[in-house]
């Protein structure tokens, strides 16, 4: 029963969190519950299965996209159901495609295509609309989008501890072992993965959409940025992707270091955040996680 | 194992998040013998180079000035030093909007310093008028600035919008075709991007309008770095005149790739990066005769006094379109100060009704706009002057056709 | 026209060739997908500036001395950066993820240096900035020196690699990593050497780049995606297959630029990379 209550007693708090912070403490907490949930969603997806997919910003850019091109025809919500449709219909096409690329080339392909989507759309604005940048103005408050991204992340990490328990879990850990073997042992690969990119996919699109009213102008050299992608891939990769909470658990305090960075080092701050990656990797191999249960597991043999 | 994973886990979220909250502000910024004046600029990503030229060192150079003078003065005729909160925004309007949260909400700045770039200016708008504070958006061509103004009242707008600058080529260009100088076709190309395609809409109806034909009109994807093609193209096309509504790399790169294949059309026409002060060296010093967006009236003595503090202050001189603007924004700035104080309501209005004496000259707004700007400039004996509208003061005549390369 | 389109292509495309060569040595021997690649270019090219701005020196003695010194370069990031990933690394899988991460963080600190040393200003020179006819084609000479410095680069070494006892051993480090010791061939020295030389090639690249092209500390990402493209498509640590597809890739930009619409340039160039991904995994030139 705890391992429930401890998590809803924190997403309550973190819901009244706004009352009591200012509108930068605000501002940090979107951050955070973005990346959160964008590592979260990653990891859904790659956390197992060991596809490193940078294509997270062809999604996340994408339902930016539809929702500065749908919000003055469409109500709200209907902009983020179609958002979310077209994630997954993109996402199932890719899928269905790409899905038996493996190792590098998987990585490599998911990255083209984010680019390949934002050169598709930046031609397509030109030579048919006419106009490049798109405004949203929509009546929305920080604190508005601050409780829709908790909600979508706090969403996102149940349906991950759903998954961990259930046989599309299983299926998936199998294939992130060894594929040969999950075939033989009749597991549908392409199925199951494909099951997994598409959720993975539309959860971006959503946090993509409801993020890009705060910036209220869209054009794809801003909102297809390929750190974003990067950064998702390290923070899950940080806080140990094959696992509930380290996507979130990697996001927070490198979300908050970077921060912390950028404002007190600002003409520096590249050069110490490529230590402080550099130090993760050769440091916290696994994750923080596996960091914490290691340690743990020394002090018990010492003791 | 696994439950003493999750609820460590937990503990150490809501701890970074409970941290995140009550990260300890900025010590010593708001004084109240100082005035806190906060920036969140570009210092890494695609928008660093643009901040670099255009913002950075006319802010820096200013803070300088201003308080080697003293600081800035009050109403009451007190002077009160500035001090700046520099943050890096990282090119990044996610990061860029929560900066701007941070210093309006956090460090309580009294006044708070656009950053570069259309987008990033667009991005702050909506924040800055629930702030308050005016913002004075310097680097933001948009045809649409009438409407922003209006609908951030303490905005302003001061770079014009694309549709201007495309006029103003179109102008100078059907001057020379009317004198015979240059045939009636014109190559043009664009960037595929905002700013590209604002002056691409604006210049094709205009072109039109005064007799020309597009002959070859093609747009190129942001990041290209091959110019090749694009300009044999157009040296094919008969077009007396080469029009490019370009960035800097592309501006350079077409200017290199037509000098290289001995393309010398008679009118040659680049975007941003062609008052650059670079510019001619990147020209191989062949940049006599090149027009370029902007320009500055380089027989002015302010502008020539502040081109030689810039490039003393910063160790090159400044570009001569936004930076000479930027400058300016901030003069008129520091005398709004010295007449209605630190009152956000007061500065703004005296901003939007006042007239200040500056760099480029005499300044009022219209309807929060700057629109007394230069629209097209050309190299000529080696100074960016600009030569449209050509009725004002200080104009000088166009060299058309340009001297071949 | 075709002949212009092909002149051009070719020339386009052999840049192009030339920056990947590094990369598909660097990830085809040494098995470290290097994000900081593009970095490691740049690095090449602000050195060519300075040397040439500050001393005066033809960029092209400069290129000469920048070689080694990107080999010594290279040689020290292996041996104190890679080599230890690489030690704790059993399968395959594991250091791919940790070369990506490791080198992430590495293109952002060459990044910053770059931007502390640098600024982030364009950078630009004008050296042998003028047109030389080829075949009725006006080309930059400066372009044309590119040119020869990818052929004589990349052939030099698709010979080295096909009738020296160097290149056997290094194709077979290629190949089978696992076995290759099982033969007495020190892996370690091999993949050492093979990231070593394609940081020196990567510099190289730089500084042919920095004679013709604008650039600045940012741009580092857009050559490693360059590279990262055509090392997919010739098939990875295949030399020829870099140089093939660089070129057919020079080619296809300029052959759409001119043919179709200079706006699809960058978009075909990735369609045709995700077609060839998908119908080849391998690459083009690739063996299953």
């Amino acid at each position: 029963m705890t391992k429930l209550i401890i998590p809803l007693l924190a997403l309550v708090a973190l819901a009244f969190a706004p009352n009591f912070v200012s509108a930068y403490g605000l501002g940090l907490l979107i951050g955070a519950a973005t990346y959160v949930t964008l590592a979260s969603a990653w990891a859904l997806f790659s956390g197992h299965t060991h596809y490193v997919s940078l294509a997270t910003v062809a999604f996340y850019g994408t339902g930016a996209y539809c929702m500065a091109v749908l919000n003055e025809a469409l109500p709200y919500w209907a902009v983020l159901l179609c958002a979310g449709g077209i994630g997954a219909t993109m996402a199932a096409l890719v899928g269905l495609s790409t899905l038996r690329l493996q190792g590098v080339y998987f990585v490599i392909f998911s990255f083209g295509l984010a680019e390949l989507v934002r050169q598709l759309i930046t031609w397509y604005e030109v030579n048919v609309t006419g106009t490049l940048g798109r405004y949203i103005f929509l009546d929305i408050s920080a604190r508005d989008i601050y409780w829709q991204m908790l909600a979508l992340g706090a969403a996102t990490i149940a349906l991950t501890a759903w998954i961990h328990r259930s046989r599309l879990g299983m299926a998936l850990r199998v294939i992130g072992d060894d594929e040969a073997v999950a075939a033989h042992s009749g597991i549908n690969l392409a199925r199951v993965k494909l099951i997994a990119f598409v959720l993975s996919a539309v959860i971006l699109t959503l946090a993509g959409a409801i993020t890009s009213p705060r910036y209220v102008y869209v054009e794809p050299a801003i909102v297809f940025n390929p750190t974003v992608s990067f950064l998702t891939v390290i923070m899950a990769l940080l806080g140990g992707a094959n696992r509930l909470w380290g996507p979130a658990l990697g996001a927070v305090p490198l979300f908050l270091v970077f921060e912390w960075l950028s404002t007190n080092f600002p003409d520096s701050y590249p050069i110490f955040m490529g230590l402080l990656f550099i130090g993760v990797v050769f440091l916290l191999p696994d994750g923080i996680l596996a960091g914490i249960e290691k340690l743990r597991a020394r002090r018990k043999v010492q003791s | 194992m696994k439950r003493f994973t999750r609820r460590t886990s937990i503990c150490a979220l809501s701890f970074t998040v409970a941290s995140a909250i009550t990260l300890p502000a900025v010590p010593a910024v708001a004084q109240d013998d100082t005035i806190s004046i906060g920036y969140a600029v570009a210092r890494t990503g695609p928008n660093a180079t643009g901040a670099g030229i255009t913002t950075i060192p006319n802010y820096e150079l200013w803070v300088d000035t201003v308080n080697k003078s003293g600081g800035l003065t009050m109403p009451d005729g007190s002077r009160r030093m500035i001090e700046v909160v520099e943050y890096d925004n990282r090119s990044s309007n996610e990061d860029l909007v929560r900066t701007i949260e941070r210093l309006a909400s956090q460090d309580e700045v009294d006044l708070i310093l656009p950053p570069w770039g259309t987008g990033a200016n667009l991005a702050i708008a909506p924040l800055m008028a629930r702030f308050g504070y005016p913002q004075l958006a310097v680097t933001a061509v948009t045809d649409k600035a009438p409407e922003f103004a209006a609908r951030w009242d303490r905005s302003f707008w001061m770079l014009g919008g694309g549709h201007d600058y495309a006029a103003g080529l179109v102008d100078v260009l059907s001057t020379a075709r009317d004198a015979g100088t240059i045939n009636d076709k014109v190559a043009v190309v664009s960037v595929a991007d905002g700013f590209g395609i604002d002056l691409i809409s604006g210049a094709r109806p205009a072109f039109e309008e005064a007799g020309f034909e597009l002959v070859y009109d093609e747009s190129y994807p942001l990041g290209t770095s091959d110019f090749a093609a694009i300009m044999s193209e157009a040296q094919g096309s008969g077009a007396d005149s080469f029009v490019a509504f370009s960035y800097p790399p592309g501006s350079f790169g077409m200017t290199k790739t037509a000098q290289s294949m001995g393309y010398n059309p008679k009118a040659f026409y680049i975007s941003v990066g062609g008052a650059f002060p670079i510019y001619p060296g990147i020209a191989d010093g062949k940049a006599e005769g090149v027009m370029a967006i902007g320009g500055v009236n380089a027989d002015s003595p302010a502008i020539q006094e502040y081109f030689a503090r810039h490039t003393e202050f910063v160790g090159n001189p400044p570009d001569s379109w936004a930076s000479a603007i930027t400058y300016a924004s901030l003069e008129m700035l520091a005398q709004a100060i010295e007449r209605v104080g630190l009152d956000h309501e007061a500065l703004a209005t005296e901003i939007s009704t006042g007239t200040f004496d500056t760099v480029i000259g005499e300044v009022k707004l219209e309807d929060n706009q700057l629109r007394d700007l230069w629209w097209v400039g050309q190299w000529q004996g080696g100074a960016f002057r600009a030569i449209n509208p050509a009725d004002a003061e200080g104009a000088s005549t166009p060299i058309i056709p340009k001297p071949e390369w | 026209m075709i002949l212009t389109t092909l002149i051009l292509g070719l020339v386009l495309g052999s840049t192009y060739a030339l920056l990947a060569l590094g990369l598909t040595l660097q990830y085809g021997i040494a098995r470290i997908m290097n994000l900081a690649y593009g970095e490691l270019t740049l690095v090449g090219a602000f050195v060519l500036v300075a040397v040439f701005q500050q001393l005066g020196l033809s960029p092209l003695i400069a290129m000469i001395l920048i070689a080694p010194a990107g080999y010594a370069l290279g040689w020290f990031l292996y041996q104190g950066m890679m080599r230890p990933l690489v030690k704790r690394s059993g399968a395959r899988g594991r250091l791919e993820v940790d070369s990506i991460l490791a080198t992430f963080g590495l293109l952002f600190l060459i990044q910053g240096i770059l931007l502390m040393l640098f600024g982030a200003n364009f950078t630009s020179i004008s050296y042998l900035d003028r047109g030389v006819n080829v075949l009725g084609v006006s080309v930059a000479l400066n372009r044309l020196i590119a040119f020869g410095i990818c052929v004589v680069a990349g052939g030099a070494l698709v010979l080295a690699l096909a009738k020296t006892r160097w290149g056997l051993i290094m194709r077979a480090v290629a190949l089978t990593p696992g076995s290759a010791p099982l033969v007495g061939i020190d892996v370690n020295k091999v993949a050492r050497q093979g990231f070593a030389l394609g940081t020196a090639l990567a510099v190289v690249a730089g500084a042919s780049i920095a004679m013709y092209q604008t650039f600045s500390a940012t741009d580092g990402v857009v050559f490693t995606m360059k590279a990262l493209v055509i090392v997919i498509m010739g098939g990875v640590g295949n030399v020829k297959g870099a140089l093939v597809a660089g070129i057919a890739l020079g080619l296809l930009e300029t052959f759409v630029a001119t043919a179709i619409d200079p706006g699809l340039t960058l978009a075909a160039t990735f369609a045709i990379f995700l077609v060839v991904l998908l119908w080849r995994p391998q690459g083009l030139f690739g063996a299953r």
